[in-house]
């Protein structure tokens, strides 16, 4: 053994090593010369980071050979869950931040006083950290993790690479750090889903082509011919997601020692750019990719096949083609061209056909398996995740219908209209895999506890729904008060009297919020407890099924 | 600028429409096509057999 432990660097561990140590001291010196502290933390931050992955990567490379994992045992997969157990927990711990963050600043627009008149604090800083927290930070997350458990179980080969798929998880996470404590201190290009500076945009760019690199050599390494449906929603989410990243973030920096920089294009282009980017953000990173979860999830859970394999296929393709059109809807009676307008709007209401394509796809894939609803609620909150996919993806193109659009827009129904898809679809289908992943990771019988996700379901069904139904009323009174005009032709109410309207449904919806975050919570407890004290899987206690004597 | 405009206004109108339009075919005739049913039809069980 002496001999198979001896030192030995590969080329690719050299590479990340060497990586690591150059980065390291360039962020070190540009932490020295800038004078922008914030930005002095983050380098710092970074350096730290270089220094942790030189010390990992060198040790990890003075174990020898015995470190490399087969690819199969016994003529089965070996599978890699490391960096997706990592993942599942870093999406549970963003959540939890994420939801309480949104509940902070939901209590700020009912109780003023809350901002403390702090910069850190205020709702201008909090508002992007609980977007980015729940949507890259939490749902990042789900993705990376149910993304490398799927397309290795479904091509029945190891994830690819050794020290990528680490750095993929790790570096995904460090990107978080650095956006989130940006937004705290003040750094941020004020772009919404794209708050993140150059230094942290670039950061990402690498991250992500290591994922796409990953993913892609997964399925290069597949033995089933035909790639399953799920990878292709995967797919087409990294690929888009890397294009819109880039399109977005097309800035030059003042300098190297400055966080600040300033974007190519100018005006209604850099608008158009922006809503291109966000509209495909809700797209690709909210749809697409949670599209592919429940392509697997779902049928996986219900013991059935999908519904309707064709319909997929036409609803996949359909829906990438026709959503990367949609952005210029939040743009309606702006400096944009009016014909931009009216396409945004007409690729919008032809969404509604591959999005219902889509729901009816997940939802049909239970028949003969109703009953499980009753029985298994994990099932059921995968299955209400669909109904509320459907039902915002109904409210999204109406809303993008320029005369009811002229009612909505920068009211909070459009608040509630993203909560029903956030809260409802992507935190239930969300839910519902991390809820299938954590016993299945953990090699675990069954989850700890199936009444407390009983409670989880219900607790924060009833949150959703006071949610959004606050907000629908509260964002059609608010756009009715700004238009409603006296006899004589004046506005009837200012200002600050549409907003003191709105207080009674803020507490409302902070209430919903709050109920919200304590099904989270139960969550939390559940998969903890199911971690540390839940019955040991049988086939994980003998080590293989076959061994298991006849009784 | 206006020129500029009114071509790729008609670019788009013609042969955009054209090429969307035949995208579209293609992944219907893709997906309907009778030799493809039985690899659909296996494929749709894949999440269930993968331990």
């Amino acid at each position: 053994m002496a001999a198979a432990q001896r030192f030995s660097m590969k080329g690719n561990e050299t590479i990340g090593a060497g990586l690591c140590a150059i980065f390291g001291v360039l962020f070190l010196i540009i932490a020295g010369l800038t004078d922008h502290s914030a930005y002095a933390f983050h380098m710092v931050v970074m350096a730290l980071a270089c220094g942790l992955g030189f010390y990992a990567i060198v040790n990890w490379a003075a174990r020898g050979d015995v470190r490399l994992e087969p690819l199969e045992i016994d003529g089965r997969p070996n599978y890699n869950d490391g960096p997706i157990r990592f993942a599942t927990i870093a999406a549970m711990f963003w959540g939890i931040a994420g939801f309480t963050v949104g509940l902070v600043i939901a209590l700020q627009l009912a109780f003023p006083v809350l901002n403390f008149d702090l910069p850190w604090t205020n709702f201008g800083r909090l508002r992007p950290l609980h977007t980015s927290a729940v949507i890259f930070a939490f749902g990042g997350n789900v993705l990376l993790a149910t993304s490398f458990y799927v397309v290795q179980r479904t091509c029945h080969a190891r994830l690819a690479g050794v020290l990528s798929p680490w750095f993929v998880v790790l570096g995904y996470n460090l990107f978080i750090v650095i956006a989130g404590t940006g937004y705290l201190l003040g750094i941020t290009q004020g772009k919404e889903y794209a708050e993140p500076e150059w230094y942290a945009d670039l950061f990402l760019t690498v991250v992500w082509v290591v994922y796409l690199l990953v993913f892609l050599a997964t399925l290069w390494r597949r033995k089933e011919p035909h790639i399953y449906v799920a990878n292709w929603f995967y797919l087409g989410f990294i690929v888009t997601i890397a294009v819109l990243h880039l399109g977005n973030n097309a800035t030059i920096p003042v300098s190297l020692t400055s966080p600040k920089s300033y974007i190519l294009w100018s005006g209604i282009q850099d608008a158009m750019f922006q809503w291109w980017y966000g509209h495909n953000a809700v797209g690709f990173f909210l749809t697409a990719g949670f599209l592919a979860i429940m392509y697997y999830f779902i049928p996986k859970r219900a013991e059935r096949p999908v519904y309707s394999y064709r319909l997929s296929i036409i609803h996949f393709w359909a829906l990438i083609f026709l959503y990367i059109w949609a952005g210029p809807h939040h743009l309606h009676y702006t400096a944009l061209p009016d014909w931009a307008q009216t396409l945004g709007m007409t690729f919008s209401i032809m969404l509604w056909m591959p999005s219902w394509g889509g729901m009816i796809n997940g939802l049909m894939t239970l028949s003969g398996a109703w009953d499980k609803l009753r029985t298994d609620p994990v099932l059921r909150m995968m299955v209400v995740s669909v109904a509320f996919y459907g039902m915002s993806t109904f409210e999204g193109p109406l809303m993008s219908i320029k005369a009811v659009n002229s009612l909505s827009h920068y009211t909070d129904w459009t608040i509630g209209h993203v909560h029903s898809g956030a809260l409802g679809w992507v935190g239930y289908v969300s839910f519902g895999a991390i809820y299938c992943l954590v016993p299945w990771l953990w090699k675990k019988e069954r989850l700890y506890s199936n009444r407390l996700v009983e409670w989880h379901f219900w607790i924060s069904t009833i949150g959703i729904v006071f949610y959004i139904s606050a907000m629908w009323v509260s964002g059609i009174m608010q756009g009715l008060m700004w238009r409603a005009y006296t006899s004589l032709g004046f506005l009837e109410y200012s200002f600050v009297e549409t907003v003191a309207a709105m207080h009674p449904y803020y507490v409302i919806r902070a209430a919903g919020g709050g109920l919200f975050l304590l099904g989270a919570l139960l969550m939390v407890y559940n998969l903890w407890m199911t971690v540390r004290v839940g019955a040991p899987r049988a086939e994980a206690v003998t080590g293989n099924l076959q061994q298991v004597p006849a009784e | 600028m206006a020129q500029m405009y009114q071509l790729l206004a008609s670019i788009a109108q013609s042969v955009g429409v054209l090429y969307f339009m035949g995208m579209f075919l293609a992944v219907v005739a893709y997906a309907l096509w009778p030799r493809n049913r039985e690899t659909f039809d296996r494929a749709a069980s894949v999440p269930l057999d993968d331990e």
